[in-house]
């Protein structure tokens, strides 16, 4: 399966869970979304989001987030966001990072809720009406996405991907209905035999779908791979600043069939 | 004493506030707390610093969410909170004002009520930034400070109100302070970077400091 096949996997109007910048986003599969003229997805971030989000959003792909966060980090605000958000276009729901992780943790638990400590006094608390408070303790509950996207360093022919420390994709995946990972190198045989590389694999029971996607995170990083990109990572903070820039940056970056995920 | 940078006097006030710390953790995008945490580190070999998004030797192997079960369970003393909006009552909005949207309230609704000593830091003084009133509260808490670019503020618990500790240069601060607070008669100016604290900054520290914040570095130090 390629890049493209696997985005043609996530329904319209799907709620599909994305991780930031800094953490194995599967940014050829989310081209491969906008080619594909994808429709009124619910993107979840865990716990935030950067480019994947910005990108979606700019492309008229997304009616609703649900994020701690949108940022471009050192690059800035996130522009399409932003704008998106002051114009009413799309709709957000805000919440915070361990509010996230605790309703993924409580999906791959198959518990209802998870207590959190604090939060309560944030207007996030009023804003939510999910959250409840049960004898003085907010119970945040459990969040299933219809989908996971992520990309990961090494697919394995058993169907297992290897993420290493960014645990957080595990749990993400263990909370999903369904999870999808683009990888930069295919490994041969089984990782779960590898006794130093099977701490970071996520097994093919939770995965769903893998495609080859080479340098599939540019312009962000893989880590211990290739870094972020950050020239033109400034490059598209200042190009989305408005609604031409920005088409004028998908035009050339993302809608030239061939040209996406090769830079120079 | 010579001359020095902005972000070094900011940076020192911060290694002061850290005195008697063990671990402070420091969220995204916030190079000046970084410096200050180092700056302490350098003096004080037994405290640790947490950097969230480090980019090589992240101390973190369980994903984005074990600095919030670090913090639940009190093992970081410190950390450090900013705000589109701050206000007199220590809460914090990174979430909407004046029509404008901001990225979000990220970790802090959580950090802020758990975390032993919350540092407010925001290096914009104005009225539009130090408000009366938060438009929305992303988090809300007893800070232990709030440094900006002009002023240091103490927090008072029994009067739940920020105290005017100093200023950085000789200005008039309830001018461009948006919400009320107590001050001495006379406000002292803060304590420059002492020549050890300056060596330490440029030497050791900027070193540390420009791997994960390069431009910063650039900027700061000239270091490429």
């Amino acid at each position: 399966m390629n890049a493209e096949a696997l985005a043609a996997r996530i329904p319209d109007g799907a709620l599909v869970a994305l991780p930031p910048d800094y953490s194995l986003p599967a940014m050829e599969a989310v081209r491969c979304l906008i080619r594909r003229k994808s429709r009124r997805l619910r993107l979840l971030g865990v716990p935030v989001l950067g480019l994947c989000a910005d990108l979606l959003i700019g492309a008229g792909c997304v009616a609703e987030v649900e994020t701690s966060a949108v940022s471009l980090g050192e690059a800035g605000l996130a522009p399409r966001f932003t704008e998106a958000v002051e114009r009413g276009e799309i709709k957000v729901r805000d919440a915070t990072c361990p509010a996230v992780h605790s309703a993924l943790q409580a999906a791959e638990k198959g518990v209802a809720y998870m207590p959190l400590r604090g939060v309560i006094g944030s207007d996030l608390v009023q804003a939510r009406s999910d959250w409840k408070i049960v004898d003085g303790v907010l119970n945040i509950p459990a969040l299933r996405p219809d989908v996971a996207l992520f990309h990961a360093r090494w697919a394995d022919e058993a169907g297992n991907v290897w993420v290493g420390r960014r645990r957080e994709l595990a749990t993400v995946a263990h909370a999903a209905m369904e999870t999808l990972v683009t990888y930069d190198e295919l490994k041969p045989g089984d990782m779960l035999e590898d006794e130093i590389l099977a701490p970071g694999v996520i097994s093919s029971l939770y995965v769903g779908g893998t495609a080859h996607a080479p340098k599939g995170a540019w312009p962000l990083g893989l880590p211990g791979v290739y870094g972020a990109d950050d020239t033109h990572l400034s490059q598209y903070a200042r190009a989305a600043k408005t609604r031409e820039g920005f088409q004028r940056y998908l035009d050339e970056w993302v809608l030239t069939p061939g040209k996406s995920f090769s830079p120079a | 004493m010579g001359a020095y940078a902005r972000e070094e006097l900011l940076a020192c006030v911060i290694a002061r506030l850290l005195e008697g710390a063990r671990h402070a953790a420091i969220g995204a995008s916030s190079p000046i707390p970084a410096t200050g945490a180092f700056l302490h580190q350098n003096r004080n070999p037994g405290f640790r610093v947490s950097l969230q998004q480090r980019r090589n030797a992240n101390p973190f192997t369980e994903g984005s969410r074990e600095l919030f079960d670090l913090a639940g369970q009190g093992r970081i003393d410190t950390f450090f909170l900013g705000g589109a909006q701050i206000d007199g009552s220590g809460a914090i909005n990174l979430v909407r004002a004046d029509g404008k949207r901001f990225p979000g309230s990220f970790g802090s609704a959580y950090m802020y009520s758990v975390v032993a000593n919350v540092v407010l830091f925001r290096e914009e003084h104005s009225a539009r930034v130090l408000v009366p009133k938060v438009e929305f509260v992303s988090a809300r808490g007893m800070p232990k400070a709030l440094l900006t670019g002009k002023a240091l503020f103490s927090w008072q618990k029994d009067r739940g109100r920020f105290r005017l500790e100093s200023t950085h240069e000789k200005e008039d601060i309830r001018a461009q302070t948006g919400f009320d607070y107590d001050a001495p008669a006379t406000i002292p100016l803060t304590q420059p970077p002492s020549e050890e604290e300056l060596s330490l900054l440029r030497g050791p520290v900027a070193q540390v400091i420009s791997a994960d914040y390069p431009d910063f570095a650039k900027r700061v130090w000239g270091i490429n």
